[in-house]
């Protein structure tokens, strides 16, 4: 049987336990429908040129682990940001886990997809914002929302910052054979609020997972979302992030996302509009090695005057690596005095490592400021050989010089321990030790 | 400038389209329809020989199997092609030695797009091939081009003379079932030009075809074939016109260029087929293949100017195929009104230490649309590729678009690839400071928008490089909000 036949027949059992009355299951009823017409993208699909699924969904998966495995804290831990300092929202193999989370009512609210879904009191919040940005015709997003059961909820009320960031870390433990995994989030952040959030997936064991997840960020006025996507995962892991995020006037919301692993992972990230003087920021490092592919497909729909967004990606390939780009900036004829900018720098270390690279502009509105620009290259020669000169090693010179290339993204990093984390990570790729923290 | 702001100012009191006029010569036109036996009927015209039947009946086939793609970012309704004529000729064929012989019609019509042969023979040294309506009427300089063993004559009449070039060469840069549109011309080609230059030569003059579609209903398929053989040097123009009409007019033209060892091409287009009005009713549809072909050490620089057609869909193209080969691309696209232009280029490397430069301008005013799609690829041999790409847009008025669709690929470490794009409009502080120095607004943005193209008008032949200018700022008249 096809992997896709087994999505939609499995989805009687799925059902099972669930109310099928709720106006919500009657959502993912609909979104199954989409999925069961559309079925899997291809590279016949103009966004998906570049990234083949085929190897992926031909494979076979289990949708629903059999046992709940149970993983000790020590065995985690260094997956953790911090220890205590953070809100946790933790899963292993989709399943939440009650030991190693840290979840709050306090003042706002960092808990369960699942029980958003079914409580009363949450009602009103599930159906203002849930599957309202998520688009209902791309397949895998569909499929995603046919599936929403589980997931991370986050709610910050009005006037409220987030004391502590709140990571979110689905684990996959190992226990099935391969696994494939499908988390919703969601975040809602009322007016003039702040959070920081740091979002990863990890699998413990070298079984194949895929992790279709759909995350959905409403940011409201004044609000300041900033959120850190950490995909480090093992070479069998691989991972389609679907994130849409809307936001009102006045807000800001940046995204990073550190691609530094896995076997293929496909980025959506999608940007709505709603009020003026916004402010969009998408900045992204990759650095893969083996044969390692990351697909980053953006999107900022500007349907508003005088709102800016600033995209910066860099890829530094090795070996047979493969990095896609595929940036969209869509400027409406409403949307005056626009600032849209958007850099995709890439260096290919080796022969047969591969950038594809499509940033495109489409423009409707004539008093605007955009502009893009893309560059594949080496390192400088010259530069390497300046730094050589002066008793630099080659391979710590290389290093050096990566960093250079990479810390336009890591200096907007706001979360100190991260950006030491991240840092760590980059010099551990590169195989060198720098003796300094940038 | 050749010409002063007086007349341009004349010029454009009287815009419309000024090269909106039907020459009635009485044309031998086929019936409607597109099917093998009309094929047949416009290979037996041309007194074909049996190969080049088949390879059109051939293309026929493959056509047939093949559906109208519709990725691009430009709307219209499809021509219905069984309702095009695929052959008109003028039907007096003419086979003149000299201008006395050629219709005082014809003449008038050539006067009218401002060609004047017997002018242009004095003047610019410049060798016409007009084709109008498909076949080949007039050849100037022949004589003088025979002499170095240049053979510039019509595509009829190089099958008839010269098979084993053509038939070498036809089909090897773009295959008939390359795309839709070629496959159709591979079909139903009526006529183009031909040009070859023999090893180490360097061709002493422009050479330069005039397109003009005349007859209603009529398509235009136009086939041209430039062979640069080794060492040699070939500058080659193109100009587009064709008289309003209310339809629609299809011309899906495929252009091959080949340039050998150390060959050097330059193939410029000046295109302002008829827009259609302000309303966006009429207008050209320009579905065109270009593509080159470069040996090792060979050069291809294509430069374009397009002003006209309802819809533009072309991407000239070069195969980087030889070590350091160089390709070039410079191209100004001015959509207005109802106008919707989808055009750029291909650099594909192949080959060693293989160069491609693409400087693309578009401005947008109306309600038009112009896209620039480009695609840069380099395969994993072409080592030491270096690309340079920059695409500009500049939106006149709040109802234009302009687009840009880049793809690269890069499949090599040693490949240098950049791309930068901007998109921005003419700045009220640029033209306040015009306006301080007695400068009027319309004029100041003429300046501005002579100044934005620079770069891709210094790339003309000089014959063209003043026309082009003035095409610009006519067909941007009225469009400063």
């Amino acid at each position: 049987m096809e992997f896709k036949e087994k999505l939609i027949s499995s989805y009687l059992a799925f059902e099972e336990d669930l109310d099928l009355l709720d106006s919500v299951h009657q959502t993912r009823a609909k979104a199954l429908r989409v999925f069961e017409k559309k079925g899997f993208p291809t590279k016949k699909d103009e966004s998906w040129k570049y990234t083949s699924l085929n190897a992926l969904v031909n494979a076979d998966y289990a949708l629903f682990p059999r046992s709940e495995a149970s993983i000790e804290l020590k065995d985690v831990k260094k997956y953790f940001l911090y220890d205590t300092d953070t809100y946790k929202v933790i899963f292993i193999d989709g399943v939440y886990s009650p030991f190693l989370s840290n979840t709050t009512h306090d003042g706002l609210d960092v808990c369960l997809m699942s029980a958003a879904l079914t409580k009363p009191k949450y009602r009103n919040l599930i159906n203002t914002y849930f599957n309202k940005i998520a688009s209902l015709e791309e397949s895998l997003t569909a499929l995603n929302t046919s599936y929403s059961k589980e997931g991370a909820f986050v709610y910050i009320p009005k006037k409220t910052v987030a004391e502590k960031p709140i990571e979110i870390i689905h684990f996959a433990s190992g226990e099935e054979h391969s696994l494939w995994l499908q988390p919703r989030n969601l975040i809602v952040v009322d007016k003039n609020s702040q959070v920081q959030i740091i979002e990863r997936h990890q699998s413990l064991k070298e079984h194949p997972v895929v992790t279709n997840s759909v995350t959905e960020v409403y940011v409201h006025e004044e609000a300041f979302v900033d959120y850190y996507k950490l995909q480090n995962d093992l070479t069998s892991a691989s991972l389609i992030d679907n994130t849409y995020i809307q936001q009102a006037k006045n807000s800001h919301a940046s995204v990073h996302t550190f691609s530094l692993g896995g076997k293929l992972v496909r980025n959506n990230l999608r940007y709505y509009h709603t009020g003026q003087r916004i402010l969009s920021t998408l900045k992204g490092v990759t650095i893969l090695e083996g044969k390692q592919h990351v697909d980053h497909s953006t999107m900022v729909h500007h349907s508003h005057p005088n709102c800016e967004s600033h995209q910066d990606y860099k890829g530094i390939f090795s070996e047979r690596s493969e990095g896609v780009f595929n940036g969209q900036i869509l400027v409406d004829k409403i949307a005056q005095k626009t600032n849209a900018f958007q850099q995709n720098n890439n260096v290919l270390l080796d022969d047969k490592a591969t950038v594809n690279s499509k940033p495109q502009l489409e423009i409707y509105a004539d008093d605007v400021k955009c502009s893009h620009g893309c560059t594949i290259g080496q390192m400088d020669e010259e530069a390497l050989f300046y730094l050589r000169s002066r008793g630099i090693p080659k391979k710590e010179a290389k290093a050096l010089m990566t960093y250079a290339f990479a810390n336009n993204v890591l200096e907007s990093v706001q979360l100190p321990s991260l950006k030491k984390r991240i840092n760590g990570q980059i010099a551990r790729k590169l195989g060198v030790n720098l003796g300094f923290e940038l | 400038m050749a010409y002063t702001e007086e007349e341009l100012k004349k010029e454009l009191e009287t815009k419309e389209y000024e090269y909106g006029f039907y020459t009635d010569i009485e044309s031998d036109t086929f019936p409607v329809g597109l099917n093998e036996d009309i094929i047949r009927k416009i290979s037996g015209k041309k007194g074909e020989p049996e190969w080049m039947t088949e390879w059109r009946l051939d293309a026929f086939s493959s056509f047939k199997k093949m559906v109208e793609p519709d990725w691009s970012n430009v709307k219209y309704k499809k021509p219905d092609l069984q309702k095009i004529s695929y052959y008109s000729a003028p039907k007096q064929k003419p086979k003149y030695n000299s201008l006395e012989e050629v219709d005082p019609e014809l003449l008038k019509t050539f006067d009218k797009l401002g060609i004047s042969i017997d002018e242009q023979k004095k003047l610019s040294g410049v060798a016409v091939d007009i084709v109008m309506d498909s076949v080949s009427v007039a050849t100037t300089f022949r004589d003088t081009l025979a002499e170095k063993g240049i053979i510039f004559c019509s595509i009829s009449e190089a099958i008839q003379k010269h098979p084993e070039l053509v038939k070498k060469y036809i089909g090897t840069v773009i295959p008939p079932r390359d795309n839709y549109y070629s496959a159709l011309n591979s079909a139903v080609f009526t006529d183009g030009s031909f040009c070859y230059i023999p090893k180490g030569v360097r061709c002493p003059m422009e050479l330069s075809t005039y397109f003009r579609i005349n007859q209603a209903g009529t398509g235009q398929f136009e086939r041209t074939l430039v062979i640069a053989d080794e060492q040699s040097y070939v500058s080659y123009l193109e100009g587009c016109t064709a008289p309003s009409r209310d339809e629609n007019q299809l011309h899906a033209a495929v252009v091959e260029l080949i340039a050998l060892d150390d060959a050097e091409i330059k193939y410029s287009t000046v295109q302002n087929w008829f827009p259609g009005d302000k309303n966006g009713k009429g207008g050209v549809f320009n579905f065109v293949t270009k593509r080159g072909l470069c040996h090792d050490r060979a050069k291809i620089s294509w430069t374009q100017v397009e002003t006209g057609s309802a819809v533009t869909w072309k991407y000239p193209s070069c195969v980087l195929k030889g070590d350091n080969s160089i390709g070039e691309f410079y191209s100004i696209a001015v959509t207005n009104n109802f106008q919707q232009a989808d055009t750029g280029t291909k650099m594909v490397h192949l080959g060693k230490n293989t160069r491609s430069t693409i400087i693309s301008k578009g401005i947008s005013a109306g309600k038009s649309q112009n896209s620039y799609r480009g695609l840069v690829k380099v395969g994993s041999r072409a080592k030491n590729a270096r690309n340079f790409s920059q695409c500009d847009s500049l939106l006149m008025g709040n109802n234009c678009g302009a687009h840009t669709f880049p793809y690269i690929e890069a499949k090599n470490n040693s490949a240098q690839v950049e791309h930068e794009a901007t998109t921005s409009k003419i700045g009220e502080d640029q033209i306040f400071y015009c306006n301080q120095r007695g400068i009027d607004t319309e004029k100041a943005i003429a300046l501005i928008v002579n100044g934005f193209s620079k770069e891709v008008l210094n790339k003309l032949p000089m014959e063209f490089a003043v026309e082009a200018q003035k095409l610009l700022e006519i067909s941007l008249e009225g469009s400063v909000g």
